[in-house]
């Protein structure tokens, strides 16, 4: 432990290690309801101290998956292990896991201290011990002199720190997170994501989040798994799922991105060439794609990785005119929304290097884009 | 119409406010004052039957006479005191098993099918549909001796004789708790119907099984609940006439059958006014305390 969380975090990889085991299983889970395939044949493998985040949009069944891992919902098939034991029938109040409810589900007759200390009385374990750990708990989430309040005398964020700590006092192996931040406000809601990576890392518990939020899940998470109809579609590093989505769904759901449908005209091992009718030049990436020639397929270029410039650029690849329709001044950055020749609008964003630029791009000028031959990203789905 | 009301300095909000204060004068306020002033006066034969309070002795002396004799007797009678215990200790017990019968009974309609719920409802509520009276009167035709109950137990051969089951404390019970029953069960469903059931996922979260959950979450949560239940049964109750008088054995010491009997067959207004005024005060303990209550609670929960 004398290593610093920093340190160990860049290093925190277990998922390239072929030897690391997981630490969580999910295996072929389905969760029916009625007719409604809520969790469609899902299978993830967890690593300790991972922080997880199951993200997608309301509905994906992203709840239902952890619900399924708390032990409220039963599977329909499929097997769940943790920590190498299977859990899949086990009910929640025997699983070594805990929960912190999006709702926060404080229990409002009992004071701070007795809600952090109800699953320890459970446990039956004795008073002094209990005793100390409520304190240690209370500190660490910063709500020791809060101790004594009931919880209509907090605020949001103060009762969101009493879910934590009550569902984190119990050492449970595995912490699942039920939308831990959505009922903050904004400014409230980065200064915790924060502090939750902070308690995360101090008390080396594997955590489950689930969120419908992507920079949530983006700062937060060691890993995401994107889902989508109860499908898990991708799993990967937040820079992964950002940088390398496998679909058209990923790659859009994930921030921004321009997408241009063309055909594949040159397909090598180590170059693709795409021809697509919304651009003057073709697309030429620097990787290779696994597809028939001349198949349909997608190439994704985010908004910061195009740069604008007023001289035609002077190159057979990856350029693009267009007219500026609109511009945003976001402060650190811009955002241009361009008009291509085709009528589809393309929109890229540029830091605002300079504090005044007398020459800026203006509404209705005509500009060229152009990319590097790293920045789209190829997909065929 | 408005001008008027302009006039006499009122607008159209305290018109509105003044009206449920309006009804307690009227209702409420009044009447105790009158019972109030007969309790203290002396019984004699005349219209009306009492003396009165303010007595114009003339020379610029008005007198006032107070009779506490009335509130003497009934410490010194002990069938007074004995009518009291027997009546409270009735409507105790009445009241326990409401809570008994009646908890269950709201706990199941609030956690079944949404759907249910109200038609479950419905039916608590449906017999208010049929008078009091009738159906006090129909439990004569169920518990007499040949009876629909004593016919059944004797077709089944339970019994050889039938029991007497009429006119005995058994029977004023279920007369209570048969009448009173609703009057705990719709309280009790609205408290637990509006109940957070994911503090009960959250309670077997941290370790607790169902059992342990209901004890540790519902239970306590439900209280304000069983609070207003036990009085809206306990307080009817123990001033109840009707159902000791149908039901029950002639002998039975009731305090609201003591109060008739004063007034009616004794013509001795003032001591059944004291008799009114004390069941009054043994009302009120209860009543604070459920005022006292209720207020901690709405302290402890903002809305």
């Amino acid at each position: 432990m004398a290593t610093s969380p920093r340190a160990t975090q860049q290093k925190f990889e277990p998922w390239t290690d072929p030897d690391a085991k997981p630490y969580v299983r999910i295996e072929k889970v389905t969760k029916k309801f009625g007719d409604f395939i809520a969790v469609d044949d899902v299978s993830l493998s967890i690593y300790k101290k991972e922080i997880f985040c199951l993200l997608g949009a309301s509905g994906c069944g992203k709840t239902t998956l952890l619900r399924i891992l708390a032990g409220f919902e039963r599977p329909t098939s499929g097997r769940i292990f943790i920590d190498g034991v299977d859990m899949t029938s086990i009910p929640p109040y025997e699983r070594p896991v805990n929960m912190m409810f999006q709702s926060y589900a404080i229990f409002p007759h009992m004071t701070v201290e007795q809600n952090v200390a109800f699953g320890l009385k459970q446990e039956r374990l004795q008073k002094g011990e209990i005793e100390s750990r409520v304190t240690d708990m209370l500190n660490l989430v910063k709500l020791g002199q809060f101790a004594k309040r009931k919880p209509h005398q907090l605020s949001g964020g103060q009762r969101q720190r009493v879910a934590l700590a009550r569902s984190l006092v119990k050492k449970p192996k595995l912490l699942l997170l039920d939308e831990p931040l959505a009922a903050l406000d904004k400014k409230l809601r980065e200064h915790t994501q924060f502090e939750l990576i902070n308690i995360q890392e101090t008390l080396g518990v594997t955590f489950v989040v689930v969120t419908h939020d992507q920079e949530e899940a983006m700062t937060l998470s060691t890993r995401i798994g994107l889902m989508n109809h109860g499908e898990i579609v991708q799993v990967g590093t937040p820079s992964e799922i950002y940088e390398y989505p496998n679909s058209r769904f990923v790659s859009e759901f994930i921030g921004s991105v321009n997408t241009f449908e063309g055909r594949l005209v040159e397909d090598e091992p180590s170059y693709v060439r795409i021809g697509c009718d919304d651009l003057e030049a073709p697309i030429y990436v620097d990787h290779g794609v696994s597809s028939a020639p001349g198949a349909t397929v997608w190439a994704a270029i985010r908004p910061e990785k195009i740069t604008i410039s007023r001289e035609k650029p002077d190159a057979t690849d990856n350029w693009a005119s267009a007219v500026v329709q609109d511009i945003a001044y976001m402060g650190d950055m811009s955002i241009y929304l361009l008009r291509l020749d085709s009528g589809k609008v393309v929109r890229v964003t540029q830091p605002n290097i300079y504090r005044h630029a007398e020459d800026r791009i203006t509404w209705e000028e005509r500009v060229y884009l152009q990319w590097y031959p790293e920045s789209p990203v190829v997909v065929t789905k | 119409m408005k001008s008027v009301l302009r006039r006499l300095g009122l607008d159209g909000r305290s018109v509105v406010t003044a009206v449920p204060y309006l009804w307690l004068l009227l209702f409420f306020l009044i009447p105790f004052v009158i019972v109030l002033k007969i309790s203290f006066s002396t019984s004699q034969i005349a219209m009306p039957p009492y003396e009165p309070l303010l007595h114009w002795a003339g020379d610029k002396v008005l007198q006032i006479k107070l009779n506490l004799g009335n509130f003497a007797f009934l410490v010194e009678d002990n069938l007074y005191w004995k009518a009291y215990l027997n009546s409270i200790w009735v409507a105790s017990v009445s009241t326990f098993f409401c809570l008994l019968l009646g908890y269950p009974i709201a706990y199941a309609i609030a956690r079944s099918n949404p759907s249910a719920r109200n038609i479950l409802m419905l039916l608590i509520v449906l017999p208010f549909w049929t008078s009091f009276l009738l159906r006090v009167y129909a439990w004569i035709g169920i518990l007499k001796n040949n009876g629909l109950l004593n016919n059944f137990l004797i077709w089944i051969g339970a019994i050889d004789q039938p029991i007497q089951m009429l006119q005995t404390d058994f029977a004023v019970y279920i007369g209570i708790v048969y009448s009173y029953l609703p009057f705990m069960i719709l309280p009790l469903y609205a408290n637990l119907e509006k109940m957070d059931l994911t503090l009960l996922e959250a309670a077997a979260d941290l370790g607790c099984r169902p059992w342990q959950g209901f004890m540790k979450i519902t239970l306590p949560l439900s209280l304000p609940g069983v609070r207003a239940g036990c009085l809206l049964v306990f307080i009817p109750a123990v001033g109840e006439f009707v159902i000791p008088s149908l039901l029950g054995d002639p002998g039975m010491l009731m305090i609201g059958k003591v109060l008739w009997t004063e007034f009616f067959n004794n013509r001795d207004w003032p001591v059944a006014s004291a008799v009114a005024i004390v069941l009054l005060l043994f009302l009120v303990v209860p009543m604070m305390y459920f005022q006292r209550a209720q207020d901690a609670e709405a302290g402890g929960v903002h809305r």
